[in-house]
């Protein structure tokens, strides 16, 4: 009989155990907000709305709609309650609370990354159709198709998201390039071989943890890693070429160095460039904000302009990254979180305000001319006054990118596979990796029907 | 499971004086059904289990239902509103590569830091028992406070002390050594290191503890008969010390297996949950990947099975091998 017990205390232990590991697994990365923020507390009869996000910055605009909003409607006042958390907390949070149906925020953010994860299944999003339409006009297109499905508009999109190369100009003056001159990618490269051979600073670097350097390139091709059918179409020649294109410049042209820290958002990349460590650097336009914050020292010295062309294409840019901001059904108050929403982020007042308080590019197209735009601020003291020029410029050719349910699974794979051994120990060449990868989505994919 | 060398039998049993009649009732005119009530709650048959009710409660709610429901789970494709049952599905995409590597990558680790954190605390509570030792509180509190801090914390701090810059700290204190400086996070034996170094540098001072508090045990005479009959420091330690650790020993070993084997933040603090060519996955980060970060948690639920059944039955083999079943008085 004991033995018997022993046995079943041995089993209850590690049933025990092992769940006890999913217990520290979220207190461990903090079960507490990162930062929260009321406004409108002290509003008698304020309706209260919850906001969760994952990008503290993001908490500003809503904060200064709220504000807005409760001046010009007295009548009917918002109590809102923001709140920050990890990324990964949040989108696991957000995703447990759609899930179970309950627990969750009246308006959230979702990374564009994490966003088809959310259009799975019974849609718990509310489609914001009514305030989109209207204006579709004036939003570029690729940007709200990706926060799309079944011609439903589920997530505001919060910028462009435009991918550009930002020149060091001290560096290109050092190695005799004008920046000008450089128009297709083939230019780049002969540039990049004159910078190395004159200073001896790599031209540019390459992420191997991210894919920052590659989905840019690979949308600006006019490819992508899905086609519209949502077919998986990662190996195809074009995406091929690409890579190889990454990994000639790391190590046929010598002119490409991989990113310290192995993306370009890590401490050692920031120390990396602030002193010099490359010439030049592709990431979409809301990169601007870390060089203010993380690289004070090229103030002044830096130069953003579209991406170099491929042969035989006016692509200039790519749409890249993004947060589509949604109402969730779950929202007690759903018609004034939606208006709410639209007020925020959709507004005149509102895309200013994402100008004006994060340097992000506002969607909307007509109020780029708007003075408010044309004001000082620390982007223009940081980069230059042709911001505005050069986004026009750019904005007819702003490639989409496709999401699916498996966008997710080719990130992870790139991350881990793809731009570790193309790029990082050139162990395979791009098509036997990309062709692994793809495969390992396919089976995926077959399972998942 | 721990049994302690003395025959429990006799311990457990409390002499029974009054049977059943426990509490003559002091006021014959009171409620009687409040009476019955705690007549019926202070029975020796009852009050056991009243107190264990907290337990079983907890148990039953959040252990017992959750893995039951991750049973169900592991058949199902769950999206919201829309889960539906999919047969074997999940368990059959399970043997895939990467869940090989995770594997492979979480047993050795699981055999590193067992044999690491059983050693080493072993000598370092020896050394910190003997009466050579000056500053011993000192010493303990120092190796335990790591243990107080979280992992995600400690190992943020790590990551950049093994940063892959030369101006890392780590590449720093190699290279007065003559050595290159080492790309900590990208090469599969310095990334085991990484997990390997945090977790033992974390746990070490709790498993100290535990063989510290069974250092107290051994009666002191039996070294001095060791001493008589001639023993060096090694022979004691061999033949004294060791065979009344064992308890502690087997203790610290099953925890350490089955910890080894759920086995998450180490890898989650340098990596996240994609590491280059898999070399930081773990089980269970393999599991919040798949489950949580891309939406599959009926997946999930599957690899967190077949995961509970291989520590299930490297537990049972364990403590077959160390006699744990068999009855003390055998």
């Amino acid at each position: 009989m004991k033995k018997y017990l022993l046995f079943i205390l041995a089993v209850a232990f590690s049933i025990l155990l092992t769940a006890c590991g999913g217990n520290n697994k979220s207190s461990g990365g903090g079960g507490e907000a990162n930062a929260s923020e009321t406004v409108g507390e002290d509003i008698e009869g304020a309706t209260e709305l919850t906001f969760w996000t994952y990008q503290e910055q993001h908490m500003k605009i809503f904060k200064s709609a709220a504000e807005r909003w409760n001046e010009e409607y007295p009548d009917r006042p918002i109590k809102l309650v923001a709140e920050t958390y990890p990324y990964d907390q949040h989108h696991n949070n957000l995703l447990m609370a759609m899930q179970s149906g309950s627990g969750g925020p009246d308006i959230a953010d979702i990374e564009v990354g994490r966003f088809s994860n959310f259009l799975q299944g019974d849609i718990q999003l509310e489609p914001m159709n009514e305030y989109m339409e209207p204006l579709k006009d004036v939003l570029i297109p690729s940007r709200i198709d990706m926060y799309s499905k079944d011609g439903n508009y589920y997530g505001v999109p919060t910028h462009l998201g435009a991918t550009v190369v930002y020149y060091n100009q001290e560096i290109m003056d050092e190695a005799g390039v004008d920046i000008d001159s450089i128009k297709t990618w083939d230019d780049y490269v002969e540039a990049g071989k004159q910078v190395v051979e004159k200073t001896g600073v790599p031209m540019t670097t390459v992420e191997t943890d991210e894919h920052w350097s590659y989905w840019p390139l690979v949308s600006q091709s006019g490819s992508d890693f899905f086609d519209e059918n949502g077919e998986l179409i990662l190996s195809n020649e074009k995406n091929v070429k690409t890579l190889q294109f990454l990994q000639d410049m790391v190590y046929e042209s010598e002119i490409a160095v991989t990113a310290p820290g192995g993306f370009h958002h890590s401490e050692e990349y920031y120390g990396f460039m602030n002193d010099g460590g490359a010439a030049s650097l592709m990431m979409p336009m809301w990169y601007m904000g870390r060089f203010i914050d993380y690289m004070p020292d090229l103030k002044g010295k830096m130069v953003m302009k579209p991406m170099p062309l491929w042969e035989g294409s006016d692509a200039k840019t790519a749409g890249m990254g993004g947060t589509g901001t949604v109402v969730t059904k779950t929202s007690d108050n759903v018609d004034l979180a939606k208006e709410f929403l639209a007020y925020a982020k959709l507004s005149e007042e509102g895309s200013i305000a994402l100008w004006k308080q994060l340097g992000f590019t506002p969607v909307r197209t007509d109020v780029w001319d708007s003075p408010e735009l044309q004001e000082d601020n620390e982007y223009f003291d940081y980069f230059g006054d042709y911001i505005w020029d050069m986004v026009s410029e750019m904005s007819a050719e702003v490639s989409g990118i496709k999401l699916t349910p498996y966008t997710a699974d080719v990130i992870t794979e790139l991350q881990s596979n793809v731009m570790h051994s193309v790029i990082r120990e050139k162990s395979q060449t791009p098509k036997e990796a990309l062709k692994q990868a793809e495969e390992s989505i396919r089976g995926k994919m077959e399972a998942g029907e | 499971m721990l049994q302690s060398p003395t025959n429990d039998e006799s311990r457990v049993r409390v002499p029974n004086t009054n049977k059943g009649q426990y509490s003559p009732n002091p006021n014959p005119k009171g409620d009687k059904k409040q009476n019955r009530v705690i007549r019926f709650l202070n029975s020796q048959k009852v009050a056991p289990y009243v107190f264990i009710t907290p337990f079983i409660v907890s148990f039953l709610l959040l252990t017992l239902y959750p893995t039951i429901k991750a049973f169900t789970m592991s058949f199902q494709r769950v999206l919201p509103g829309q889960s539906h049952f999919i047969g074997w599905n999940n368990y059959e995409r399970i043997f895939n590569p990467t869940f090989y590597k995770a594997l492979q990558n979480t047993t050795i680790y699981v055999v590193l830091t067992v044999v690491i954190l059983v050693v080493v605390p072993i000598v370092l509570s020896v050394i910190l028992d003997s009466k050579l030792v000056k500053f011993k509180t000192l010493f303990r509190a120092s190796l335990f406070i790591p243990s107080l801090t979280s992992v995600i914390v400690a190992g943020t701090i790590f990551r950049l002390i093994f940063g892959e810059s030369d101006a890392s700290a780590a590449n720093q204190i190699i290279g007065i050594f003559g050595m290159e400086p080492i790309e900590w996070r990208y090469n599969s034996w310095s990334a085991m290191f990484l997990m390997v170094v945090l977790c033992c540098w974390r746990w070490m001072g709790v498993n100290m503890l535990y063989f510290l508090a069974g250092l107290q045990n051994i009666p002191k005479e039996l070294y001095e008969a060791a001493e008589i009959d001639g023993a060096n420091v090694f022979q004691k330690f061999y033949y004294v010390t060791l065979p009344f650790l064992k308890p502690i020993t087997i203790f610290v070993i099953t925890i350490s297996i089955i910890n080894g084997f759920r086995m998450f933040e180490e890898s989650f603090v340098y990596w996240e949950t994609s590491s280059p060519g898999n070399i930081g996955t773990t089980v269970v980060g393999y599991i919040y990947q798949q489950g949580i970060q891309q939406n599959d948690l009926g997946f999930g639920a599957a690899i967190g099975v077949v995961l509970m059944l291989i520590i299930f039955v490297i537990s049972i083999i364990q403590l077959l091998l160390t006699g744990a079943f068999k009855r003390s008085d055998e």
